[in-house]
């Protein structure tokens, strides 16, 4: 049999590469502004938009817009009072920045052809560094030596402490590798999947047009599958960038009241 | 038949690569990661700026704006309805006020009215009375004096009767015997 096929062969990888688009540098380091850079940049640029035309409204019967603006502020502000309570609303903007940074930047990523951002350790290990940096940070300076307490939770049997504070320090210094592994994978692996079956999708079908029935009934299975995927990572786009704020919100929490 | 067909594009698509080096994983690639952090700090920022200086405090401003108005016209209508509830009272006071004194006007009219009727029947008895106690004195008098007059008619009949019969009856003794056959 031949199919002609394997023209196109399947490259799940392609869609992560990144390309100069302005070669910039600095003392010799290369920070050239790459299609990563572009897409980043796209988010930003929506997500000021789009959040300043809502801002900009301020009518006291918000319209459609505005209305949707105002779920989003009233969304992180729920957030962050759940979780970090009261005086947790002192780093509101920034976890709401951090929300739609990461929430832009997932959404874009659902555009066919569009570079995902957020599918980057790099990325989304600053952004978790940048957290627990802060987390420390303000800990030490609110609490004092006091914030490593949240290494020794009070109230257990001398003894436990040899074996609780080592637990409970390799759990905070996983803290920021899960955070930022969590997003990484989610939209790595959830766009190599949609890459891997629309292409599949794309193949078969083609291979059912030059004579094989059985592989066309495949390829529509497939694109049913790719179909499916795709809400499933329009779900997995908004909720990655939501867990990705209240952990941020729940480590937050833990600078600011360290002692449980 | 399916696998062959996916080892198949595999091979093709390993062939690109040379077979010494693995094919490259770009989120891996080192070149690009000093941009994507530099890019990544400034963009950040930039958001981080926007939404904290400017954006952020003006929602909050127009929310709590609302939540504002929302409140004070909760307490405005709370007033109002008060300020309803105790003019209602009033009215209502003021018509079982209204009611009582037309109550009361009407029955003093009533009473006025039954006053008068009354003095003015005790007024027309007590004319009446009078005048028929005037009448019967009357009626007495000109009685008696009738009486009067047929008893002197009588004397002077008998008078006179006793003269044709050529008698001289004393006028004492004619009275008397008048007096006697009227009785």
């Amino acid at each position: 049999m031949n199919f002609a096929l394997t023209q196109t062969a399947i490259d799940p990888i392609h869609q992560f590469q990144v390309s100069k688009w302005l070669d910039l540098s600095i003392g010799g380091i290369d920070i050239s502004f790459t299609n990563a850079s572009g897409f980043m940049l796209l988010g930003v640029v929506l997500c000021i938009a789009f959040f300043g035309y809502a801002a900009s409204k301020r009518a006291l019967v918000p319209g459609r817009t505005q209305s949707m603006a105002e779920i989003g502020y009233g969304f992180v502000a729920d957030m962050v009072r759940s979780t970090a309570g009261e005086e947790g609303l002192r780093f509101f903007p920034f976890v709401f920045t951090l929300f739609f940074f990461v929430f832009f930047a997932n959404m874009i990523g659902m555009v066919p052809y569009a570079f995902t951002t957020t599918s980057h350790l790099v990325v989304t290990g600053a952004l978790a560094i940048l957290v627990i940096s802060i987390v420390i940070g303000f800990g030490i300076w609110k609490n004092g030596l006091k914030f490593f307490k949240l290494f020794a939770p009070s109230g257990a049997p001398f003894l436990i402490y040899f074996i609780l504070v080592p637990i409970e320090v390799i759990s905070f210094l996983a803290r920021p590798v899960t955070l930022a592994l969590r997003l990484f994978a989610n939209m790595l692996a959830g766009h190599i999947m949609l890459k891997l079956f629309a292409t599949f999708a794309a193949q078969l079908i083609g291979a059912a047009i030059s004579g094989t029935v059985l592989l066309g009934v495949v390829g529509l299975l497939a694109f049913g599958m790719g179909v499916a995927l795709n809400a499933l990572e329009l779900l997995v786009a908004g909720l990655q960038a939501y867990v990705f704020a209240i952990l941020t919100c729940v480590y937050l929490n833990d600078a600011l009241h360290p002692s449980h | 038949m399916l696998i062959a067909l996916l080892a198949q594009g595999a091979a093709h698509g390993s062939g690109h690569m040379p077979d010494d080096a693995p094919p490259p994983f770009p989120p891996f690639e080192a070149w690009h990661m000093p941009g994507q952090l530099f890019w990544l700090a400034i963009l950040f920022a930039v958001l981080y700026f926007a939404l904290s200086r400017f954006i952020l405090p003006k929602m909050s401003d127009t929310i709590e704006k609302r939540s504002d108005r929302i409140a004070s016209d909760l307490d405005q209508a709370a007033v109002l309805n008060e300020q309803a509830t105790e003019a209602q009272q009033a009215l209502e006071l003021r018509i079982a006020q209204a009611k009582a004194k037309a109550r009361e006007t009407a029955a003093k009219a009533k009473q006025k009215i039954d006053d008068e009727v009354s003095a003015q029947t005790a007024r027309v008895d007590t004319e009446i009375e009078k005048k028929l106690e005037a009448a019967e004195s009357r009626i007495t008098e000109m009685r008696t004096k009738a009486m009067q007059n047929v008893e002197q008619i009588a004397i002077d009949t008998a008078d006179a009767m006793t003269a044709r019969f050529g008698l001289k009856a004393s006028p004492a003794d004619l009275k008397k015997a008048v007096s006697a056959s009227l009785k």
